[in-house]
């Protein structure tokens, strides 16, 4: 019996409403006549305090509020990829239907199209045993997706019967019938599963493989595991969101969830705009083949904000489960962190740090947690993974800020973006010093085995470069860079050119933006061979000018942009002239 | 509750700051406009900021002073707060409420449009890449702004920001066709004579008869400043999509709207954020500059400059650090460079347009725009640098190519940023500034421009 009660009490997205003492906690609930959405946060008595996912201007006490009986949950089947939904998974294009450019409210849509058919074709026979998670057919969602169609994984399984043939069905056709001590159940192409409960899984394993991004100084300094966790904060500025959408662009993954939680309206329509044209540089294939956007800008309604993440991750983790590598990318978590502050605020709540809940740590932990590299339930064995990003955005760029000490509890890839790199146009403003991962020993196996063995320690000599310039910077900032002897001044040198050529990266430019894994090995060996060589050079008496006027250089620290990932032997032939330059240079000293 | 001849006024029970609190409400909405009366006979205008049992909480636009208990009663006027427009809005004066303050009767209202707005829809919005030239080099050539984009100015007390907006406001008008162009001009809080110079400088390029101001003046209502921008971006809404014009919004200072934000939320005994400032006010901020943009299927534009001055020219601010995490972008002003007497003194390194990349390039500008002013950034901050470490070590400290940087910066301030208030200049003519300054330095110095340009367009001496 579902709850029918009266608004007694309204301010803005809080609703009271009274009569309600069937509701349960969580639950969906239908608000006032013009049957806004709104979900049950906390009961007293027969009243519940509601928090409406649309604008409750012109909301009066009175009306009435109705339960639905069920949570708040996502439809999960094939059509979700290439959409944008809002917080609570409207399709954006649907609503513009109804609402035309501004969105309107109380509107009810499907999040797919249920009447669109797909081609099914079973991989179950009539008399086969299934059991949660079982696939039991799949569809071409799009060109890039093959999607499973699985067993849900709270049905209790039992004998298949009724199957239809291979075919073109639409959503609501009953694919199949399950029974099991005489109860039957019809499967359909999709099913339901409530946002805020994680979907099982059967084993969780270590990630020890990278997820590639194409961008230098993740993949090669800071990388992420698939089905790790990383944080991005920085001041407005920054560049989080090109970082961003430099992941969600290039990672090699089968499936992007990008969420704009509380962010700026023309970045989803950016991605919108671009994500169709773009080619995925492994397949070949348009980019939002493999997307999904939940967007719930910042003037968007606040609760949906809280619920985008929620939707959001229980989407990927759907495609996890069919053994897909599943990056979901939420810009930004200080966002969604704010929405529970303001519903916190109107339950009167006893306020943490800086007016926070003090249940924000275990809301960030539960989302994080969400991440993994697993095998699925039900048979056959499928293996998936979802990366979690999370952007920060933390307030005056203060990283000791309430969400950004929590978020680094809970994640292994840090890259803090610092304001004074992103002034001097040093993109992506990474910092080296203060970044960090902690997927780096478990995936340096990878790169071992497919790109070179000596990755690791090239990686490790070229930071370490960077860590003795940044104590010599003191050194410099107080006697001037002459202080220094040469081989500390060539260590600066070497320090620049790292910086310009591999940390830098230019996002808008065609060959740039993207950088393989191999140009990346190449690049990174080409600087940490003009160190030693440099060095050798020093030693066998060349100067310090010389090289410094050496015009490899130049030709250096322009192979991120001039040299396309085709075209490696370009790079063998830097390699020899850096070579001959510094035969020449050495030469010279000898024949003094 | 008492109903006389039809209309149901409401006795106020309690009055606290800029709110009072109504008894025996029934059938009031949240969000809904009141009105209030007092014995005289006044009006003011306020709106319900919660409702439930039995009361409501009335916010009141010009403020409680000289309300009294006995004899004041609440209308709840049963719609939401709406201001009329139609075409003859342009080249009229109305008051932070949207009240006509010129003198002239209320124009004649085409519709009536509810003052919130609603949120664009993300899937509808055209992405904005159409360049805007403002003739003010450092912006178009470093900062470039686009139509339907949110750049504010962050500014300091006494800073020339003024004297900036208005020169983007006359000299953006006179591109490309000027018949479809308009300026909402909402001053929020600001000295008479402020807002007195923008309407000046509006009339003497002749602009006035194609813009709308709304005036909140220092001594007008504070709480009145939480409608002004308001009103003011539902007339530019209407302008843009209704009418198909390009719309220019200058909102100074929100900073005094901000305020006026914090008042209500102390009144109220919200647990506040920031500096006292309340824990929604990016949610707040967003909704004001949200409304910029364009829209699938229509002809016009919003455009925002809003201005807004850093308490103690502090960036990290609550106000300037939400608004930078909303807008698409800033132009910080310098204090030292406003103290060298540049005009306009705009901090480059600290500035910012997020949409400049997608309106310049072949095509709209010119093919090496983006890569000389990443090289012009590069080059002006490692000027800064080398007078830093000058300061320390001398200039005789300095290598060649160091002392190379100094003249980077040099001629990058005195050339490049330096104009008059009145200079307009083409954007070639702009990038060919750009080009000088890093002409300064040897070619190879260049690392982030592709050699096709430099061999193009690096400057010989």
């Amino acid at each position: 019996m579902a709850a029918q009660g009266r608004i007694v009490w309204v301010s803005g997205p809080a609703v009271r409403a009274d009569g309600m003492s069937d509701a349960k906690m969580y639950e969906t609930v239908v608000v006032g006549n013009s049957k806004l959405v709104g979900e049950v946060i906390r009961l007293t008595g027969d009243v519940a305090f509601i928090q409406v996912y649309e604008s409750t201007s012109g909301l009066k006490p009175g009306e009435p509020v109705i339960g639905t009986g069920n949570p708040l949950s996502v439809l999960l089947g094939p059509g979700i990829i290439g959409q944008l939904y809002d917080g609570i998974q409207r399709p954006l294009r649907e609503l513009s239907k109804a609402s035309g450019s501004f969105i309107g409210r109380g509107i009810t849509t499907t999040p797919v199209d249920m009447t669109k058919k797909y081609h099914f074709v079973p991989t179950v026979s009539n008399g086969d045993v299934v059991h949660p998670g079982n696939v039991i057919g799949t569809v071409q969602e799009t060109d890039l997706i093959e999607h499973s169609i699985m067993v849900p994984p709270e049905h209790p399984g039992g004998v298949i019967s009724n199957m239809v043939s291979e075919g073109d069905y639409d959503l609501e056709t009953e694919i199949a019938k399950t029974e099991k001590d005489g109860e039957t159940i019809v499967l359909k192409m999709y099913h339901k599963w409530p946002v805020r409960k994680p979907r099982p899984y059967k084993n969780r394993y270590d990630p020890t493989v990278p997820l590639l991004t194409g961008q230098r100084v993740i993949d090669t300094f800071f990388p992420i595991a698939k089905g790790g966790t990383g944080s991005i904060p920085g001041a407005f500025g920054t560049g989080k969101t090109v970082t961003l959408h430099q992941i969600a662009k290039w990672a090699d993954s089968q499936v992007v969830v990008y969420i704009g939680c509380g962010e700026r309206g023309n970045e989803m329509t950016e991605v919108l705009v671009e994500f169709p044209h773009l080619k995925d540089p492994r397949s070949g294939k348009p980019l939002m083949d493999r997307t999904v956007l939940v967007a719930n800008t910042s003037n968007m309604p606040v609760a949906a904000r809280e619920a985008s993440i929620y939707t959001g991750v229980t989407i990927a983790e759907y495609y996890r489960d069919m053994g897909k590598d599943v990056v979901l990318v939420a810009d930004s978590t200080s966002r969604w962190a704010e929405a529970l502050r303001e519903m916190s605020g109107r339950l009167e709540e006893m306020p943490a740090e800086e007016g926070y809940p003090s249940y924000l740590a275990s809301r960030l932990a539960e989302f994080y947690e969400r991440a993994g590299r697993v095998r699925a339930t039900g048979s056959p064995d499928r293996d998936g993974s979802v990366t979690l990003v999370g952007a920060v955005s933390p307030s005056g760029g203060d990283f000791t800020e309430p969400v950004t000490t929590h978020t680094m509890r809970f994640i292994k890839t840090f890259w803090a973006l610092d304001a004074k790199l992103a002034y001097s146009r040093h993109y992506p403003s990474i910092n080296w010093m203060n970044s960090y991962s902690g997927y780096l020993a478990d995936i340096s196996k990878w790169w071992g085995e497919n790109i070179n063995e000596d990755w690791l320690s090239l990686r490790s000599e070229a930071y370490g470069v960077l860590q003795r310039e940044d104590t010599l910077k003191e050194i410099v900032r107080l006697l001037g860079p002459e202080a220094l002897p040469d081989e500390e001044k060539l260590i600066l040198e070497i320090a620049r050119m790292i910086k310009i050529g591999l940390l830098q990266q230019n996002s808008f430019d065609d060959v740039d933006t993207y950088c393989s894994p191999e140009k990346q090995y190449k690049l990174l060996k080409l600087l940490v061979d003009f160190y030693n060589r440099g060095q050798q050079a020093l030693k066998e008496g060349a100067e310090l000018s010389d090289i410094r006027a050496m015009s490899i250089i130049g030709s250096l620290l322009k192979a991120r942009m001039e040299v396309k990932d085709d075209e490696m032997p370009k790079l063998e032939q830097l390699d020899k002239e850096m070579q001959e330059q510094f035969k020449a240079i050495t030469g010279v000293k000898i024949s003094n | 509750m008492t109903v006389e001849g039809g209309v149901q006024y409401s006795k106020i029970a309690e009055i606290k700051g800029p709110l009072v609190i109504v008894d025996d409400v029934e059938n009031a909405a949240f969000d809904e406009l009141v009105e209030i009366e007092t014995k005289d006979g006044e009006r003011r205008l306020g709106k319900v900021l919660e409702v439930g049992n039995g009361k409501a909480i009335v916010q009141v636009f010009e403020g409680t002073t000289g309300l009294s208990i006995s004899g004041t009663n609440a209308k709840f006027v049963g719609k939401v707060m709406e201001m009329p427009v139609s075409k003859e809005v342009l080249g009229r004066v109305f008051d932070g409420l949207g009240r006509p303050k010129d003198g002239l009767p209320d124009p004649i209202a085409d519709k009536f449009i509810d003052i919130n707005g609603e949120p664009m829809n993300p899937e509808q919005r055209e992405y904005p890449k159409d360049f805007i030239q403002t003739g003010v080099s450092v912006i178009d050539g470093m900062i470039t702004l686009v139509r339907g984009q949110k750049l504010p100015i962050f500014s300091g007390s006494g800073m020339s920001h003024n004297l900036l907006a208005a020169q983007i406001a006359r000299q953006a008008s006179v591109v490309g066709t000027q018949d479809d162009f308009a300026v909402v001009f909402a001053a929020i809080g600001v000295q008479f004579s402020e807002a007195e110079y923008f309407k000046r400088s509006l009339e003497e390029s002749g602009a006035l008869k194609r813009s709308v101001l709304f005036l909140n003046l220092a001594d007008d209502p504070a709480i009145e400043r939480i409608i002004t921008p308001r009103v003011a971006l539902t007339v530019a809404e209407y302008l843009a999509f209704d009418l198909g014009m390009h719309v220019l919004v200058i909102l100074t200072d929100m900073t005094n709207y901000a305020e006026a934000l914090r008042e209500i939320s102390a009144a109220r005994e919200e647990v506040p954020g920031r500096k006292g400032y309340p824990g929604y006010l990016y949610t707040d901020l967003s909704t004001i500059y949200e409304r910029a943009g364009k829209l699938n299927g229509r002809k016009g534009s919003v455009t925002q400059v809003p201005i807004l001055s850093m308490p103690s020219d502090d960036i990290t601010h609550p106000i300037p650090d939400l608004t930078g995490y909303i807008t698409e972008g800033q132009i910080v002003l310098g204090r030292d460079l406003f103290r060298q007497g540049v005009y306009p003194p705009v901090n480059i390194l600290m500035s910012l347009s997020r949409l400049m990349k997608d309106g310049i390039g072949e095509g709209s500008t010119r093919e090496d725009h983006g890569e000389i002013s990443n090289q012009n950034y590069d080059a002006y901050s490692r000027a800064q640098e080398v007078r830093a470490l000058a300061g320390i070590v001398g200039k005789a400290g300095l290598t060649e190519i160091d002392l190379k940087y100094m003249d980077v910066g040099d001629v990058f301030e005195k050339e490049f940023l330096t104009q008059a208030t009145d200079e307009n200049r083409t954007i070639d003519e702009t990038l060919s500034i750009l080009w000088k300054v890093v002409s300064q330095l040897p070619k190879n110095e260049l690392t982030k421009v592709k050699d096709k340009f430099v061999d193009k367009y690096y400057q010989e001496k």
